[in-house]
């Protein structure tokens, strides 16, 4: 009963906060409704027992990679509105269902038509995230190693791509020191 | 009242996907483009975390981890990447990444 309601309430909110996402015009207004969508999906982590996977929703999504857009977006212009060319949109509607419904059938017909044990079941006994270290520390050690090392490679790249002329303060020198994009679009044209 | 079970769940996940899908084909900014990328992942994490749930079976959840961790440093090189091509054309509009017009 709680369960159902819970359930409904929070897809409603999600659905809600993505379609926002996906529809606003603003940049911003589109970055907060993600960032709640985000927490939403969370609660469903809960409901469904995977405790860490939540705390880890929250924690690396809405605190890290919001954080991240939210730093990237004083790059770019995002007070304006966004001026698009738009494709007949009930066109596209059209394609995006039939596409992720496909999606949903190339991956789901092996499962509806073999019975599907457990291969690392759940642990009888211990928490959420002790059954999820005990696992990963195991069966998916390598995977967990690589993921690391692909995010060292991640950071090292964010670094050196958004980092280059950062020991050039913009906001102290002087105005037309600071190297404008169309002059720079024509230094590389020419 | 109705028992939630798996296809609830497996529902949900098509319908945040379609919204995603939808954020990719519609939008021609590129930041917008990758908070769609960022529905798109999220709405699998469901799908794995109830799979995960209702099979009693632990890899849903694992995978659900290293998808996190993907989309983490896809965000990390994206924005940089971003930020390089907006230092270059002064937009980040799709359309001025059509350089090559064959």
């Amino acid at each position: 009963m709680f369960e159902a309601i819970a359930f409904y309430l929070f897809a409603f909110l999600t659905i809600t906060m993505f379609f926002i996402t996906v529809m606003s015009k603003h940049a911003l207004y589109s970055m907060t409704a993600l960032a709640a969508g985000m927490i939403f999906i969370s609660a469903f982590f809960f409901m469904l027992g995977a405790d860490f996977l939540g705390a880890v929703q929250i924690i690396v999504y809405t605190g890290a990679v919001m954080a991240l857009y939210a730093f990237g977006m004083m790059f770019f212009d995002s007070t304006r509105e966004l001026k698009e060319k738009n494709t007949p949109s009930l066109l596209v509607f059209g394609l995006g269902g039939m596409a992720a419904l496909l999606t949903v059938i190339i991956v789901a017909a092996p499962i509806v038509s073999s019975n599907i044990t457990a291969a690392y079941p759940i642990v009888e006994g211990v928490g959420n995230t002790q059954a999820v270290g005990m696992v990963l520390f195991t069966k998916y050690l390598i995977p967990f190693e690589v993921a690391a090392v692909m995010l060292l490679v991640a950071m090292i790249a964010g670094i050196v791509l958004a980092g280059k002329k950062m020991d050039v303060s913009l906001t102290l020198v002087e105005d037309d020191v600071i190297p404008q994009p169309e002059k720079e679009k024509e230094k590389a044209a020419s | 009242m109705m028992e939630i079970g798996l296809n609830h769940y497996l529902v949900l996940s098509t319908i945040l996907f379609a919204i995603g899908l939808l954020g990719v084909m519609r939008r021609r900014n590129l930041l917008m483009l990758f908070f769609a990328t960022e529905i798109l992942l999220n709405s699998v994490n469901i799908a794995f975390a109830a799979i995960s749930h209702f099979y009693g079976d632990l890899s849903g959840q694992m995978f659900a981890f290293f998808v996190i961790a993907i989309a983490a440093s896809e965000v990390a090189v994206g924005l940089g990447l971003l930020v390089v091509w907006f230092k270059r054309s002064g937009s980040i509009d799709l359309e001025t990444l059509k350089s090559m017009r064959g």
